[in-house]
């Protein structure tokens, strides 16, 4: 398999000089888009996006053009696009690259989408973290003020918008949609009540479109180049191009910009293979929060009926290789301790499942878990999923119960042990001393769930 | 038509059409229920009871405890049942036609569902139920019983936080208790509309707490000084509707300290009742053991308080059993002291000394502002009957003539008018002389409730915009005092400019309401001005005194212009009619005195005797003259506790608390609220003893038990016949004011030194801190700089407060009624509209300190 299966749309300009800047992006046919978009009919435009077949980057997969459907008829009032670049999944590290090296081409989309929606006022709401992002952002969208994309009557053609950039306050919650809208007001960030869906009572209560970083950085290729070209790459229903992030066990880690339905095994080739000397143990498909593969998954189609099929899902094309000398009940007991760290309280089944999986987790590997533990981890999942009041707690149990689908042995070898076979520093990737049990409850305990 | 009877409000009774039902099937029941009913609703109706933590009625569903999981098929497009992929939160689902649902009965997976949940809900709730409040009333113990396992899997160390937390005096935090239901929060916000607490910090540490510093872990940050000296309580945020969230609360997670640790559920003994501290007689729930009241719950009544109450209702019941309560009989001796007496030895004196005083000039009678309708019957009749005289005046607080007229016009003897339910459906509602969060009490939540659900404008004729108005969304038209009747005058539509105009306009919309409070009887022409525009606008009027007795004061005829059913002292027909009915002769003829007029009369000793209620001296209008007068003539006290009346009285009879008695409140809608005794006691009440008295003196009153006086409440009935006409007063002439001098406004706030919240140390802490207001002209004029101290005062004295710039008329200071460090009557001697002197105070850095 050569390099040719690569599609590089939206990291085409990653690797030119100074690419973040206004006057690169323009160099390099930036901004064609919105010439083309602000020359059709708002409701072309949305037509062009639903006949690209463009599906939610985020992780979801929802039909772009469809969500934007959604939206009521105009009433005069203020309708809002929300960018969620609030990219927080572990694993996940496509949008921080792409709106870090390029992000003039999320704001063409931000304005083209704006404006397909009849919205005047785009929100982009960043990652607090990644202070640097943020940063670029905000310099990119003065940028573009100066340059007449944004603001009063942008290139000539009567139509007004402005953008926010916001910056989160740290909390993984808030990469959910509603959490991300009560958060941008100002308040907790904590999801909403559904029924009423953002599209009818988003943010201020007003129709909003949320969308992730990709999917509208995507809109503008599709105005460009045409929604047949976008629909003619990857699958029939999960069409186009997709950043596919490989990390972990891999000997070249990176962003891989490819049709949807391309195979791990094409982007492993592409990547140098796992690290050498090692074989693949499992993987993630989309992130922490999509159930583990293993090797017998390599050739799955990475599009999102064929993932699903497989027993997981797409999500956000997280990749995350391990190789051999990666304890499972290790990895998804650190995957636990994140979901506990990041559970936002609203909902029982989340706050306490969460609390409770991590407890039982530590124990089976430091060593003091039992047979009946295992039992307990599956019922608590069962308890937690599709009980919870949003997603996250659906994505807690997805390491657990995978894991203990297929590693169960490694599991019960943990408790009969009463310890971990594995030596953690030949997993690492660096040099790497195991901390005492001590040193890491005492860690843990810091800033975190202590009993 | 100025008078109309209340549909709406009829809430839960009010007829559904069919077409707006919506046929469903509960665990194989098929019910039809209105559209829009919430599942887990649907079911209670026909007593299916879904276990649920953080759904509240009254509340905006949050699913956030997870509890109530049912299974749930809806049909789909070709009819089929199509089973929903995970169970649903009953309490957050909308029923649709067709839907078929499961319940824990039923559904082997809701069941699971639910019992999952609790585990969840158990691991880290701590087990210490046998010393926790709500141990034995608790919907998690109880729901733990129902759908918890008996032995735990969780062996894992429980979370624990510091315990407890105090969010104010009153109301105590226990977090590790806490199930983050967010009612409390949620009550706050939706409907006190004060959040005092909010949810911090997430997952398994997320808690409950106030906004404190601490908590939210802002190092080196500094609680707002600005905000906190604005409302003055030393905190920013406080709440006179707290304690409503230590009830909501499923766990003993809120607590109040009063009644913290003192008791079992089970050991209590529950009355339901009536409070007395306002004139929204809200339903209350008074629990005893062995005769202590140990605390006071809301009751649960849809058409008054829903199921909320003021911290005020709630906390301050110790005054009805404090120590100076009076148990005997007491009579002044030769030696000028009070001794204790015989019941008989006290009627005796009483009786000599009140035939002594109504033959030489007469006696007044002054029942005061608390009284039932039944006790208040017995004043207005003893006055008529035993006592031969029309002076007779319940109004212990500023009055007018103008009011006895507009009292007789517009509210004795009249049919409901303005309810509750109508505030909350009113498209505009304006209050003149009236601060509705703190002289209204729950009015303020229903008027939130009305600007919240249906957009109910609210505009508050007053000299600055209030908390309680900007949690209204309310629009000021700003009157300095004594202006009122100007500006009421002035709201035409035609002519009147910017908010006026608006004002003008809404109110002329059906269904408007104006409230005007009993302070305006202190403004002359105020309450003309009032009646003017009701008429005017079409507007509804309705009068909204403070204290819980004064509506059925009104109708039991306990004023000297008015006999009982709004008959006038000034129509003959009336006359003959109630003489007919109490078999006399005839009744005096001559309209009796005033409060004011009376207590004149007595200090010039052309009244030689006064009978006298439950009346704080403090809280007329001239205290210190009272006093003395007090000392001059015949007073007969019926009172709970030794006041300032009873130290100067010749005989004093112990009377029954509300706790003691049965008895009616009159809402100041007019609605009866009947309440028996909640605790057994010898204690009479007014009615009692005034038939007692007036058998001493050889009339039979007929009131000497509750049953008589109601059949006789029945048989005097109301009155067809003439009603008064309209009060026109004219407005007075506005002062001058000099320099260093300002108009004083002033109201009670809820929480003060009044004298029913005596013996509650926790509530106390609650309540602001006395300020005073004035303007930045104002303030600048009379040379204040931050950290003085400003000396408002009379020729009888001076009242030296902190004080806050106020958006507010220029030469305009407002002080608090009757505050710690503010009695305005006793220290200053005046009221609202007189001109007083502001200076710097001298010794400010000393108070200060």
């Amino acid at each position: 398999m050569s390099a040719d299966i690569l599609t590089p749309v939206l990291s085409a300009r990653w690797d030119t000089k100074r690419s973040w800047t206004l006057a690169t992006y323009e160099a390099n046919g930036g901004y064609a888009g919105l010439r083309t978009a602000l020359g059709m009919d708002q409701a072309a435009v949305v037509e062009a996006v639903k006949a690209s077949g463009l599906r939610g980057r985020g992780g979801a997969g929802f039909p772009t053009g469809m969500k934007w459907g959604f939206l009521p008829a105009p009433d005069g009032g203020p309708r809002y696009l929300v960018v969620n670049a609030d990219e927080s999944e572990p694993g996940t590290c496509k949008d921080i690259p792409l709106m870090l090296a390029s992000p003039q081409l999320l704001l063409e989309g931000v304005i083209i989408s704006s404006y397909a929606i009849d919205c005047h006022h785009a929100f982009i709401y960043v990652r607090g973290e990644v202070l640097h992002v943020y940063r670029r952002v905000l310099r990119a969208v003065e940028e573009a003020y100066r340059r007449g994309y944004l603001g009063r009557n942008i290139l000539g053609s009567g139509y007004d918008l402005d953008v926010t950039v916001h910056a989160g306050a740290g909390a993984y919650i808030c990469g959910e949609e509603t959490a991300l809208l009560d958060s941008l007001e100002g308040l907790r960030g904590q999801p909403r009540l559904k029924p009423p869906f953002p599209a009818v009572e988003g943010l201020y209560s007003r129709p909003t479109a949320v969308n992730n970083v990709e999917s509208i950085a995507s809109v503008s290729g599709i105005i460009t180049r045409g929604a047949a070209w976008f629909a003619s790459l990857g699958t029939p229903k999960s069409t186009g191009h997709a950043l596919f992030s490989l990390s972990g066990h891999v000997t070249r880690p990176g962003q891989y910009e490819a049709p949807l339905g391309v195979t791990l095994r094409e982007l492993l080739e592409l990547a140098g293979g796992v690290r050498a000397g090692h074989e693949l143990k499992f993987w993630t498909p989309g992130g922490s929060s999509t159930p583990l593969l293993t090797a017998e998954h390599l050739d799955i189609a990475l599009d999102y009926e064929s993932v699903g099929e497989a027993g997981s899902m797409l999500g956000t094309r997280a990749l995350q290789i391990f190789d051999e000398t990666t304890c499972a009940v290790r990895a998804i007991a650190r995957w636990t301790k994140f979901y506990e760290h990041e559970s936002c309280g609203k909902c029982t089944p989340c706050r306490e499942g969460t609390f409770w999986l991590r407890r039982i987790l530590d124990r089976i590997e430091g060593g003091t878990g039992t047979m009946d533990d295992l039992d307990v981890l599956l019922d608590t999942c069962d308890n937690i999923l599709g009980r919870a009041f949003c997603a996250l707690g659906d994505a807690a149990t997805s390491p657990i119960l995978s894991g203990l689908q297929f590693f169960r042995a490694e599991f019960e070898e943990h408790i009969t042990r009463h310890g971990c076979p594995f030596d953690p520093a030949a997993a690492a990737l660096f040099e790497y001393t195991s901390r005492s049990r001590e040193n890491e409850v005492a860690l843990s305990g810091a800033g975190t769930v202590g009993a | 038509m100025t008078i109309t009877t209340p549909t709406s409000g009829a809430g839960p009774t009010a007829a559904v059409a069919p077409t707006d039902l919506v046929t469903l099937t509960i665990d194989g029941v098929e019910t039809s229920v209105p559209k829009g009913t919430l599942a887990i609703r649907a079911a209670e109706e026909i007593g299916i009871e879904i276990p649920r933590f953080c759904d509240h009625p009254l509340l905006e569903p949050a699913g956030a405890c997870r509890q109530c999981f049912v299974e749930v098929a809806t049909p789909g497009r070709d009819e089929t049942l199509r089973a929903m992929p995970k169970p649903q939160t009953s309490c957050t689902l909308e029923v649709s036609p067709g839907m078929v649902i499961k319940t824990q009965h039923t559904s082997p997976v809701a069941e699971k569902a639910q019992r999952g949940n609790m585990e969840f809900l158990l691991i880290n709730h701590p087990l210490d139920c046998p010393v926790c409040d709500k141990g034995g009333e608790c919907p998690l113990q109880n729901q733990a019983m129902s759908a918890g396992r008996s032995t735990s899997r969780f062996v894992e160390a429980k979370r624990t936080f510091a315990k407890p937390i105090a969010i104010s005096t009153q109301i105590l935090l226990d977090r590790e208790r806490c199930i983050s239901c967010v009612r409390c929060t949620r009550f706050s916000e939706q409907i006190a509309g004060d959040p005092f607490i909010e949810l911090q910090e997430r997952g398994a540490r997320q808690q409950i707490g106030p906004f404190s510093t601490e908590i939210l872990g802002f190092s080196g940050a500094e609680v707002s000084v600005g905000a906190a000296a604005e409302d003055t309580s030393g905190r920013p945020f406080g709440s006179y509707f707290s304690g409503n969230t230590v009830q909501i609360c499923p766990v003993g997670a809120l607590t109040g300290a009063a009644y913290r640790f003192r008791s079992r559920p089970f050991d209590l003994v529950s009355t339901p009742s009536v409070a007395e501290h306002d004139s929204n007689c809200s339903a209350i729930r008074i629990d005893h053991r062995r005769g202590t009241v140990m605390r006071r719950l809301a009751g649960d009544d849809a058409v008054v308080n829903e199921e909320w109450i003021t911290d005020k209702d709630r906390f301050a019941f110790a005054w009805q059993s404090a120590p100076d309560r009076i148990k005997t009989p007491l009579v002044r001796g030769e030696d000028g002291e009070l001794h204790p007496a015989s019941w008989a030895e006290a009627l005796d004196a009483a009786a000599a000394g009140l035939r002594k005083a109504r033959a030489a000039g007469g006696v007044g009678v002054l029942p005061g502002g608390r009284l039932t309708l039944e006790d208040a019957y017995a004043y207005a009749k003893f006055a008529r009957v035993v006592l031969g005289t029309n002076d007779v005046d319940f109004r212990a607080r500023p009055h007018s003539a103008e009011e006895a007229e507009f009292l007789a016009h517009r509210v004795a003897g009249a049919p409901m008018g303005v309810t509750f339910a109508d505030l909350e459906t009113a498209p505009a509602v304006l209050l003149v002389g009236f601060e509705p969060e703190e002289e209204g009490g729950v009015v303020f939540l229903r008027l939130r409730k009305g600007v919240l659900a249906a957009g109910t404008r609210v505009f508050s004729l007053a000299p600055f915009a209030s908390r309680g108005l900007e949690r209204l969304d309310g629009t000021l038209l700003s009157a300095a005092p004594g202006t009122e009747p100007e500006v009421l005058d002035a709201l035409k539509a035609r002519s009147a400019k910017g908010e006026l105009a608006r004002a003008a306009a809404s109110l002329a919309a059906a269904g408007a309401v104006i409230l005007v409070g009993e302070r305006l009887a202190g403004i002359p022409g105020a309450l003309s001005a009032a009646l003017r525009l009701a008429k005017r606008s079409g507007a509804r009027l309705a009068w909204i005194p403070r204290r819980a007795g004064e509506r059925a004061a009104v109708e039991a005829g306990a004023l000297p212009n008015l006999l009982p059913g709004g008959r006038l002292v000034s129509d003959a027909h009336a006359r003959v009619d109630l003489a007919a009915a109490w078999e006399v002769e005839s009744l005096p003829r001559a309209v009796g005195r005033s409060t004011g007029a009376i207590l004149s009369a007595a200090a010039k000793g052309t009244l030689d005797g006064l009978v006298i209620g439950g009346v704080e001296v403090a809280d007329l209008p001239r205290p210190v003259f009272t006093e003395r007068t007090l000392e001059k003539a015949f007073v007969v006290s019926l009172e709970v506790r030794a006041s300032a009346v009873t130290a100067r009285a010749d005989v004093v009879f112990p009377v029954a608390p509300p706790v003691e008695k049965a008895g009616t409140f009159l809402t100041w809608e007019g609605r009866p609220r009947p309440f028996g005794s909640a605790i057994a006691s010898t204690a009479m009440a007014d009615h009692q003893v005034l038939a007692a008295l007036a058998g001493s003196l050889g009339v039979a009153l007929g009131t000497g038990s509750l049953a008589e006086v109601q059949a006789e409440l029945q048989q005097v009935g109301g009155w067809d016949g003439a009603r008064a006409a309209a009060p026109d007063v004219d407005p007075a002439t506005p002062p001058s004011v000099a320099d260093g001098q300002a108009v004083l406004a002033t109201w009670h706030l809820m929480l003060d030194a009044g004298r029913l919240q005596d013996g509650e140390q926790f509530l106390a802490g609650t309540a602001k801190r006395a300020v005073a207001r004035v303007s930045a002209g104002t303030a600048a004029a009379v040379g204040l700089k931050a950290d003085d101290l400003l000396d408002v005062d009379t020729a009888a004295g001076t009242i030296t407060l902190p004080w806050v710039v106020t958006e507010m008329p220029d030469h305009v200071v407002w002080v608090p009624t009757n505050s710690a460090g503010s009695a305005v009557r006793a220290t200053l001697g005046v009221d609202a509209g007189t001109v007083v002197g502001l200076s710097v105070a001298e010794s400010a850095t000393e108070m200060t300190a």
